[in-house]
């Protein structure tokens, strides 16, 4: 089975910090990290490939400095792996970004299943998963929590739904945006660490993915952010003084009023 | 690529300062841009002197003329219509009037029952019905197949989803099926005097708010987050068009087949609905301790929250985390109970409409979100007020 799994470098949610000041975001000494949610998307590549066979070619769509989680990502397991960066990229939407993967996936695998996070934790959109799927014309599962068996072209899993779970299965090839529940990604093994050290990630420009330069970047993008602006602010705090009993009053009224009394 | 007008600029360092991508620095007295630039546009908001621009190429875009009306996708699932169909309906019912369009409801469905008539009660003044036994159960490709088919027929200029499980997943196939633009998880919408959809946003995990147009290009599409919008109050005067729709077998025909569907039992209902959580983090300490949790919810008629530490812990399942890795909520009531308040947790649940933080930690920085705040131990407060609360509700 060849396997390809997208990745994203997102900042590191833990170093995040509003400046209370201006209420904009600090980026100061912040990370930048493998999103999340892709870390389950590569460790269940890895251990799909161990299990079945096949190759894992991993792919990432980003400034230079994002060949680094793809030099993580041979370390813990990836047989191959690609930048996709071009300044022609720059402020691409959820469809631009999806007309860009498709061509880069296309360019350099043939894959049964293509896997990814269930989304990106800087953008949330959980767009591109979907998008791409459509691009490559393949069925997908969004929010898969399982994968149970892979056979005669067809997989087996388990997709989570608002209310539980759907148990569904896909005609591969398929492509899956995975949630954090389906694996404990792994990490990596030295003799990963070492395939990585010596590892060079592969760069694909625009000219290289073949690419139509009006569908890219911010001219191949549809929406438009017309305006950013800081969340209302929260009205005053009020603090519950008091014994515990008067706090405990006080608080079943609050309580009441906000839930139940209305 | 960003412009950078070299003799406007006067060196000031306020978009360095506001990148956030670290792709602008100021050298020589002035801004310089590097590859990491990501045209996100801060800079240019932020920069006083107007000396940075991004220029975009007008696109050849479509002729939006033929395209109009207000859809809003009916979510029904195991014979319920979902809640945010309602509140849909509400706020779809302003952006029509507000254009002097029609408003529509789109039901996909294996069998539509009443539900044609709930819709138009809700404010659909037309509601689509494509009856099909390939729509029993909900799937991407057959559910994205139909509203593609009948968006390409019918022409919209706008379409709402939910920002459910469902519509997160299947509202982004049929947009770049159509070509178009789509925001996720929508918190504001309006309709601007231009004609256009403004959709507001959380960015960053909630940090700001980014509003996006979608000028060139129909259907503008959204999906909007549940608990956002007021639903409509039901009419059943109302009266409004049911039309029947049918889209071929070959199109309905998926590649995905749905062979179980499991229903979680009671406490794992919904948390991204919920009208009240109680949630609970490190603070309870123990697994007992998070009963406590438990019961105040249940007693409460809740949900049940956690901050990671306590899912981490094992103290409750990871349907129930709220925050950056787990579900976001917008409750009227969010009640935080030895919860530290982390920025991943806040992300999950800052938009409630009131929160009340407990912790023993003064200086905690969930009391910076919260609207009422205790200083207190959990294990002092939390059982008479359970006791307070089972008193009143009467149980």
């Amino acid at each position: 089975m060849n396997i390809v799994v997208c990745i994203k470098q997102v900042p590191d949610a833990k170093d995040v910090r509003l400046d209370p000041e201006t209420n904009t975001l600090s980026r100061e000494g912040v990370k930048s990290v493998i999103n999340p949610y892709d870390r389950h998307a590569l460790e269940e590549g890895v251990r799909l490939k161990e299990e079945y066979g096949g190759s894992l070619t991993v792919l990432s769509m980003g400034p230079p400095q994002a060949a680094a989680i793809l030099s993580e990502a041979i370390s813990c397991g990836a047989d191959e792996a690609y930048l996709v960066s071009d300044r022609a990229f720059a402020g691409a939407d959820t469809l631009a970004t999806t007309y860009t993967l498709a061509q880069a996936v296309a360019k350099v695998a043939n894959p049964d299943l293509v896997l990814c996070g269930k989304q990106a934790t800087d953008g949330d959109t959980a767009q591109v998963g979907p998008g791409l799927a459509v691009r490559l014309d393949m069925p997908f599962v969004t929010c898969v929590k399982k994968v149970h068996t892979v056979s005669d072209g067809v997989l087996t899993l388990e997709r989570m739904m608002d209310d539980g779970y759907d148990v569904l299965e896909v005609d591969l090839p398929a492509l899956l945006t995975v949630v954090k529940e389906i694996n404990t990604p792994r990490f990596p093994s030295l003799r990963g660490l070492k395939r990585a050290k010596d590892y060079q990630v592969a760069s694909l420009t625009a000219a290289d993915i073949e690419a139509d330069e009006s569908q890219l970047g911010l001219g191949g993008s549809p929406t438009q952010v017309v305006k950013v602006f800081p969340p209302e602010k929260k009205g005053e705090r009020t603090m519950i003084e008091g014994s515990v009993t008067e706090q405990v009053d006080k608080l079943a009224e609050i309580i009441f009023e906000a839930a139940l009394g209305s | 690529m960003l412009q950078i007008d070299k003799d406007a600029c006067i060196g000031c360092g306020l978009c360095e300062e506001n990148c956030p991508f670290d792709a602008i620095s100021v050298e020589d007295g002035k801004a310089q841009v590097n590859d990491n630039c990501t045209l996100c546009g801060t800079c240019v908001d932020v920069c006083e002197v107007e000396a940075l621009s991004i220029p975009r190429e007008e696109g050849a875009g479509i002729d939006l003329s033929q395209w109009a009306g207000i859809w809003v996708y009916a979510e029904y699932r195991q014979g319920k219509l979902a809640q945010v169909s309602q509140e849909l309906l509400g706020i779809g019912r302003d952006l029509a009037d507000k254009r002097g369009v029609p408003l529509s409801a789109v039901l996909l469905c294996a069998d539509s029952g009443d539900v044609p008539q709930e819709l138009i009660a809700a404010g659909a003044d037309q509601v689509y019905v494509v009856e099909d036994d390939a729509l029993s159960h909900f799937n991407d490709e057959s559910y994205g197949a139909a509203l593609e088919d009948l968006a390409r027929k019918h022409r919209p200029e706008v379409i709402l989803a939910g920002a459910t499980a469902i519509g997160r997943s299947f509202i982004p196939r049929v947009a770049t099926s159509l070509n178009t633009g789509l925001t996720a998880d929508c918190t504001q919408l309006a309709m601007g005097d231009d004609g256009h959809l403004h959709q507001t946003r959380p960015a960053f995990g909630g940090n700001i708010m980014a509003t996006i147009m979608c000028p060139n290009h129909r259907p503008q599409m959204a999906t909007v987050r549940p608990m956002v919008f007021p639903a409509s109050a039901p009419d059943q005067s109302r009266s409004g068009e049911v039309i029947t729709e049918s889209v071929s077998a070959k199109r309905l025909k998926s590649r995905t087949r749905v062979v179980e569907t499991v229903i979680s039992a009671g406490e794992e209902v919904n948390l991204a609905e919920a009208e009240v959580v109680v949630a609970g983090g490190r603070g309870l300490e123990t697994d007992q301790g998070f009963d406590l949790i438990k019961e105040l919810a249940d007693t409460m008629g809740a949900a049940v929250g956690a901050s990671r530490a306590a899912v981490d812990s094992g103290w409750v399942g990871y349907p129930h985390q709220v925050g950056q890795t787990g579900k976001t909520v917008a409750s009227k009531l969010y009640v935080a109970c030895g919860i530290s308040g982390a920025i991943q947790h806040v992300i999950g649940m800052k938009s409630s409409e009131t929160i009340v933080a407990i912790n023993r930690d003064k200086n905690a920085p969930i009391f910076d979100v919260a609207d009422y705040g205790v200083v207190g131990d959990v294990f002092d407060l939390l059982p008479p007020l359970l006791e307070k609360l089972k008193e009143r509700s009467g149980k």
